[in-house]
């Protein structure tokens, strides 16, 4: 690790000033990418502005047929919120399968999709839902937030306040983890929302994305069969030690089948 | 009389320090006035260095010292050592590229270490490294076994024409070659046994110090044999004569192997510590860990083996390379012939076995012994192929193995081992009703019904511990005895101190050795201390590795034989008896059918005091010392049998049933027994379903060098085994102990894959069964079926 200066804001605007005045600063949340990026000394930021000190930004609440959750929630606290496994079980499931305990008590829900990694969890969930990023600026629609590998609509500055996960009618999300990581090398979240049936998928290629031909197959029939035969092209998908393009395309389809099998 | 101690489930000492935090390991220790070391490692796997400028470094802030291998050469510290010189098939030394402790100019696998900067803290020590500028002309890497010795491969060292350190052979070949002339049956087998990166929780820690004082040094280090490391830092490195350097091995957390060898970090400290003139303490991080311990295994070989109509084995030939790494380890040359040639007849009665093995540096971290090192290796290919001959002729796989089983001891093999005791029907048997073999056929087609495939598999292990005869090993080739030393103290008011060669980094020794005190002399577990792991108070012993604790606490009774003797001599002239009426029961010295009596605490003070007995005939005070070399190795074996069920669908295999039938022997704590067993099998299970080292072939950058991507078994990649034991005693030492360690790391692997090739009914398949593996596998069978 670099030396860089610690700074801890009480407010958001605080937060902003800090940001603006402190050259090549960067926001810490749970610090579950950043710290050990850190430590390998893979990153220098002058400062780390870490915004777990503000009030208000971790909290669970139902409102308007939505899950509300706040960006600072950890992912444990999500995992065993009784509403959000009244209303999204799906989601609580996905929270209690993110890294492992300590991970799970430390990384929140705004720092994970601010960082958007590849195979991170919660993306998927907050593409498939449809929910909205509300941030210190603006609300920002899942289908225009995750814009690359680790790339979000984000501004400089900018920081996510809250979620908001619309209550589908059914949802599951199920996840092939990483033998080695546990991060998800496919993830398929799929939801019978308002809106219409949305599947997404994460950790097979570069950003979390939405597999149209499985949506519009489970629009016509939400069941296993209508997904079990579309094939996915391995054409834009990751490959690694762990899994070539080909095997992840065939786990597209294979964990799409189960999830809709488990959807409640 | 209470129950016996020596056989009992007690639990481990040891473990109440580990648990509250209270143990003391090396990084625990902090030395006034220390600075620490950083290694500027190799980015690189193969470079000439140009020009390595180290001038802003030494003038970075808080730093003491900035040292290269110029420097080392010319403190005339030498070279890192292999202790094991292993002769080709044509009578000539293996060819050893020189292996410095710093690069002089070429780095040959990325991690090699260039300079170490020594400042006021590890953070400044790596700001300054930063500063070094290194000038590389980058060469062509090879990092697989099986390209080393191409023509076109890069060389590694001028010593080592075509990157081959050795072409060894072993066996009867003549005898070999004429088994195959017209066998019934041939079954060929090609495989890779992949590379491990060992992950001791602990990682490597040393600190060096000189007392300018005394001219002495210490070094506080992470090892298993802190004896041989002074030895050997003494007598090759140079350093300092071995009066003049103390290495103490404090609690280390877990070695597998990984901590024998002598590494360039504590040499560096070591010496480092008098040109600086302050302790010098490293650490290694994770990362630092994975790039320069010791790997294990990765082999590649072709084997075949002849077989007469009926299944009996005729002879066993085999082709191996063995990937050595960019320099030759502490003991690396051994792994792969004695360590592995020698166990290749299995537990079989095969009259002809011969095997070549050709030993070759690559751009990779030194390879060397591994939690099994050579045993693992040998079983994996006997009991794949022997499986893979059961499935071509059509016969049980249980029963080809008991038809070939040897029955007759001792046997000898066509490979030196001459086993000595061995019941392996006895363990097959066991094996086979713990897994409940009868009811797998109806297990497989229940499977079936919810789409999965099923499958069993055998492993008949055999092993060789209780390293070793020292006559033997020398004259294969060991530049070391391998006896084992304990010295038993026993205070004026009846406490006894063990002091052991041996060192324990997990196998429970304080507690074990303890055992063996108490039952002899009957007093309480908590009287007897367990000392090892520090030459200033120990004498001279080899340390712990090969499973061959059976030596050091050999060597702890026959100290104890020599104890109770004195003592006894001394208790006659106390009781005014005849020595040879003096039993030792239950803690007492007593004079046959009398009750007269001494307690062991009395006793004991009698033999301070002096009071009651001639001192000029009978020294005063009570202590002995014993050193034993063993008669032969000692041979567990066993059989392990795994059932795994798969999902075609993703090729996720799940181990449902994992039995494990060892003859260890005597059992000195059936509970220790037993987890060495479990942690043992989950490492096999973590080799044939995980864990795979691996560098990039262009680049030869290490791809899995984090958790990230090298995948250590977790608790639920994992089943609950079954265990249990058959006992066919050794005949070799009194305690009729054989070693237990290594055992499961050594059965389980081939155990798996035989389960995994068995449910998807394919032959050639690869460690580690990762789900992509398998179903590429499936796939490949659904296509072939198809084609026909």
């Amino acid at each position: 690790m670099y030396q860089f200066n610690y700074l801890r804001p009480k407010s958001l605007d605080e937060a902003k000033k800090l940001y603006e005045n402190n050259g090549d600063a960067k926001f810490l949340a749970g610090g579950q990418t950043l710290i050990p990026t850190l430590k390998q000394r893979l990153a220098q930021p002058t400062a780390l502005i870490d915004i777990g000190g503000i009030a208000g930004l971790a909290g669970i609440k139902v409102a308007g047929g939505a899950i509300v959750i706040g960006a600072g929630t950890r992912h444990n606290d999500v995992a065993i919120s009784a509403d959000v496994k009244k209303s999204i079980p799906a989601l609580a499931h996905l929270a209690s399968h993110i890294g492992d305990p300590a991970v799970r008590h430390m990384g929140t829900l705004g720092g994970s999709i601010a960082n958007n990694d590849p195979a991170a969890d919660y993306p998927s969930a907050v593409l498939a839902l449809g929910a909205d990023i509300k941030t210190t600026s603006r609300t920002i629609k899942a289908d225009d937030f995750f814009t690359g590998m680790f790339e979000t609509a984000l501004d400089e500055g900018e920081i996510v306040t809250e979620v908001s996960f619309p209550i589908p009618e059914k949802a599951a999300y199920m996840k092939f983890p990483n033998p080695a990581s546990r991060y998800a090398m496919v993830g398929v979240f799929v939801a019978k929302t308002k809106g219409g049936v949305r599947v997404a998928v994460t950790g097979a290629a570069s950003c979390v994305y939405r597999e149209s031909a499985m949506e519009a197959a489970l629009a016509k029939a939400f069941t296993p069969d209508a997904v079990a035969n579309i094939k996915v092209s391995p054409g834009n998908l990751n490959s690694d030690l762990h899994g070539s393009a080909e095997y992840r395309a065939h786990l597209v389809t294979v964990m799409a089948k189960r999830a809709v099998a488990a959807a409640t | 009389m209470t129950a016996p101690i020596v056989g009992a489930a007690i639990r481990r000492k040891e473990d109440f320090r580990f648990v509250t935090g209270n143990g003391h390991y090396t990084d625990d220790i902090n030395r006034p006035g220390q600075a620490y070391a950083y290694f500027l490692r190799s980015p690189h796997a193969h470079a000439k260095i140009k020009s390595l400028n180290v001038e802003a470094a030494r003038s970075a802030k808080g730093v003491v010292g900035v040292l290269t291998g110029k420097d080392l050469a010319a403190d005339k510290i030498g070279g890192l050592i292999c202790g094991w010189t292993i002769h080709s098939k044509d009578g000539s030394p293996m060819k050893a590229g020189a292996h410095p402790a710093l690069a002089v100019d070429t780095v040959r696998y990325v991690g090699d270490h260039i300079a170490v900067v020594i400042a006021d803290s590890p953070a400044l020590a790596r700001d300054a490294a930063e500063k070094i500028e290194v000038d590389y002309d980058l060469l062509p890497a090879v990092t697989t076994p099986d390209k080393a010795q191409g023509s076109d491969a890069p060389q590694l060292h001028a010593e080592a024409p075509r990157n081959t350190v050795y072409q060894w052979e072993l066996g009867n070949k003549k005898e070999t070659d004429a088994a195959f002339k017209s066998p019934a049956h041939v079954v060929k087998l090609k495989l890779t046994n992949n590379r491990l990166i060992p992950n001791a929780m602990e990682p490597r820690a040393a600190i060096g110090e000189y007392d300018q004082g005394t001219g002495a040094y210490t070094l506080y280090v992470t090892s298993q044999n802190p004896h041989v490391a002074r030895l050997v830092m003494s007598a090759f490195i140079g350093i300092a004569p071995e009066h003049k350097l103390r290495v103490v091995a404090p609690d280390v957390g877990g070695g597998f192997g990984s901590k024998i060898f002598i590494y360039a970090e504590e040499v560096v400290c070591t010496w480092a510590s008098k040109k600086v003139g302050r302790p010098v303490k490293w650490t290694a991080e994770r990362s630092e860990s994975f790039l320069s311990d010791a790997h294990g295994r990765d082999h590649v070989t072709e084997a075949e083996m002849a077989l007469d109509a009926q299944g009996k084995m005729l002879g066993f030939r085999i082709k191996t390379i063995a990937n050595m790494g960019a320099y030759l380890s502490t003991f690396a040359s051994s792994v792969p012939t004695y360590l592995y040639g020698t166990l290749l007849s299995g537990q079989y009665a095969l009259p002809a076995v011969y095997v070549e093995v050709d030993a070759v540096y690559t751009n990779t971290a030194p390879v060397d012994a591994y939690r099994g090192a050579g045993r693992p290796e040998a079983t994996y290919l006997v009991e794949r192929i022997v499986e893979e001959a059961a499935r071509q002729l059509k016969m049980d796989p249980a029963e080809l193995r008991r038809k070939n089983f040897v029955r007759t001891f001792p046997h000898q093999t066509p490979v030196i081992m001459n086993y000595d005791a061995g019941d392996y029907e006895a363990s097959l048997d066991e094996a086979l009703k713990l897994i409940d073999y009868k009811g797998f056929p109806a297990r497989k087609v229940e499977a079936q019904k919810r789409g999965k495939l099923r499958g069993l598999g055998f492993s008949t292990y055999i092993e060789a511990c209780g390293l070793a005869p020292s006559a033997a090993v020398g004259s294969l080739g060991a530049g070391v005895g391998l006896w084992e030393s304990a010295e038993v103290r026993v205070t004026p008011t009846g406490q006894v101190e063990v002091f052991t060669g041996a060192h324990s980094h997990g196998q429970g020794h304080e507690t074990t050795f303890a055992q063996l005190v108490a039952g002899r002399f009957g007093i309480p577990l908590e009287n007897v201390e367990i000392i090892h792991g520090d030459t200033n108070s120990v004498q001279f012993g080899m340390g712990t590795y090969g499973s061959r604790t059976a030596v050091g606490m050999t060597a702890l009774v026959k100290a104890l034989e020599k104890v109770e003797a004195k003592a006894k001599r001394i208790a006659a002239h106390v009781l005014e008896a005849s020595a040879a009426d003096i039993v030792l029961e239950n803690g007492e010295f007593k004079v046959a059918g009398t009750d007269r009596k001494l307690a062991f605490h009395e006793l004991a003070l009698n033999a301070y005091t002096g009071h009651k007995f001639p001192t000029h005939e009978i020294e005063p005070g009570l202590k002995e010392s014993a050193f034993w070399d063993p008669l032969n190795f000692t041979f567990p074996a066993g059989c392990h049998i795994c059932e795994v069920e798969i999902d075609p669908e993703t090729g996720v295999t799940k181990i449902v049933a994992f039995v494990a039938v060892d003859d260890f022997g005597k059992v000195i704590n059936p509970m220790i027994v037993e987890g060495q067993v479990h942690g043992g099998v989950a490492q096999g299970i973590g080799q044939a379903m995980l864990e795979h080292g691996v560098y990039d072939p262009e680049s030869g950058q290490l791809l899995t060098g984090s958790y990230m991507d090298y995948t250590m078994p977790r608790a639920d990649d994992l089943p609950s085994y079954k265990v249990g034991l058959t006992e066919t005693p050794c005949p070799s030492n009194p305690l009729g102990m054989k070693g237990c360690g290594e055992a499961g790391a050594i059965a389980s692997p081939p155990a798996v894959i035989n389960a995994v090739t068995d449910a998807i009914g394919i032959k050639e398949f690869e460690m580690p069964a990762t789900p992509e593996r398998v179903w590429r596998a499936i796939n490949s069978t659904k296509h072939k079926s198809a084609a026909e």
